[in-house]
């Protein structure tokens, strides 16, 4: 397997974002009330990831280690900016749909993580494919979340009505539609059991031996990826 | 006066910035282990937030309009939000050392606390002005304090109990999270 289709695979898999890494939980609860939705947001995401880590990955030898957080924040928001405008000029649905959660994207783990970790330390076109393989893991990750709720939760896929509705009115036998799914605390349940899932998985997975890679996002209280740990400005007094 | 009430209660209990709008999701799950944490956590939230809005309240309105490059918003809040954290660090380190020992670990990890650009976009969307704008902006940070704090409370009790194996940790936190916004779900006829 070559370097690129490794990335993608990486992304897509091995390091999904949204079941292995557990980052970007905002977006991933907020958006996926229906899989539209989640797709929406995922390629938004896909593209400012893209983006952003070519562009990083291009500036890595010019942007000063000490000023690299700030840089990163500038590049990966004007970005955000750039698709917020897109979405807002050509598909004004998805856009009233996302709201507040499309400049959010700038403060999404994944981006400015992929950013530290691996954009400023790698060639062009591998950062262009770990963005890809990234990105299309999350999409993939809300999607999937999406499309539970939205089955359950109204009896629809991608805003087909898959299982007929009941009417009370005429006695019609029918599915009822969980509504709560639709609403906050679904997005919470749906989530704990993707969670309890994934944790079976991994206890197996260790009984037989073999290694998998942990969760660094925000069950860990979000140290471990690169805009959440500290200081974005260069004090001057960093020695270590 | 009674416009301030209604804006502070809806963004503190009604609109909960955590349950049901999903904002600072990271923070509320990765430090609510302990009630003490928990309440350090909340209470540098209410004093970022605070400032935060009021500060980009202020470049909001005397900056980005006036020059009309209010189409930059994201980048200078952000931007604003990172250097406003570091230099509150600094200012409680030197000036009030007791502050900064009860809140000093906490405020790096605001930074990317989505709730912070959160509250400043959303000043922005529904066109506050500078009172409301702080105000909301106390409102919703008081709300994810009772959030993580509540949870902590909730958390500190579940360690006793027996969860089957694969809902142990971040799972049965989430199913907590749950409950609690579907009882949030209360307080939707207050205003």
């Amino acid at each position: 397997m070559n370097g690129c289709t490794e990335r993608v695979y990486n992304g897509l898999i091995k390091e999904n974002p949204t079941f292995v890494l557990m980052l970007g939980m905002c977006p991933t609860l907020a958006v996926t009330t229906s899989a539209v939705n989640g797709v929406g947001m995922g390629l938004s995401t896909t593209v400012v990831l893209v983006l952003s880590n070519m562009l990083i990955s291009m500036l890595r030898k010019i942007i000063p280690d000490s000023v690299r957080m700030p840089a990163f924040i500038v590049v990966v928001a004007s970005f955000v900016t750039i698709v917020q405008f897109l979405l807002e000029g050509f598909v004004p649905s998805l856009y009233d749909a996302l709201g507040l959660y499309i400049p959010l994207i700038v403060v999404n783990c994944i981006i400015l993580g992929r950013a530290e970790s691996y954009a400023s330390k790698n060639p062009v076109v591998l950062s262009i494919f770990d963005g890809i393989g990234m990105g299309l893991g999350f999409t993939v990750g809300l999607t999937a979340i999406g499309l539970v709720r939205e089955l359950i939760g109204s009896g629809k896929i991608f805003g087909y009505q898959l299982l007929p509705l009941a009417d009370t009115a005429t006695g019609q036998a029918g599915y009822v539609p969980v509504t709560i799914f639709i609403l906050a605390p679904g997005a919470f349940l749906v989530l704990a059991g993707l969670t309890a899932l994934q944790n079976k998985v991994k206890l197996r997975a260790a009984r037989k031996g073999k290694k998998v890679t942990e969760a660094s996002g925000c069950g860990e209280g979000c140290a471990s990826c690169g805009g959440c740990n500290g200081k974005v400005f260069p004090t001057g007094n960093e020695k270590e | 006066m009674k416009e301030l009430l209604i804006i502070a209660i809806g963004s503190a209990i009604v609109n909960n910035v955590v349950l049901s709008q999903f904002l600072g999701i990271c923070p509320f799950l990765g430090v609510s282990k302990k009630v003490e944490t928990a309440s350090g956590m909340g209470g540098a939230v209410i004093f970022v937030i605070t400032i935060a809005s009021f500060i980009t309240s202020l470049i909001y309105k005397f900056i980005l309009v006036p020059l009309h490059i209010s189409y930059l918003q994201t980048i200078v809040f952000i931007l604003v939000i990172a250097a406003l954290v570091q230099f509150v660090e600094m200012f409680l380190k030197k000036s009030m050392p007791s502050l900064y020992n009860a809140l000093g670990v906490y405020l790096p990890l605001i930074t990317t606390n989505c709730a912070v650009l959160g509250v400043a976009l959303t000043n922005v969307q529904k066109d506050y002005g500078i009172l409301t704008g702080v105000v909301n902006g106390i409102g919703t940070s008081v709300g994810f304090a009772i959030a993580i704090v509540i949870m902590a409370g909730i958390r500190e009790k579940i360690e006793y109990n027996d969860i089957s194996e694969s809902f142990q940790g971040t799972p049965i936190v989430l199913v907590t999270a749950a409950l609690m916004s579907i009882a949030f779900f209360g307080f939707s006829g207050l205003i």
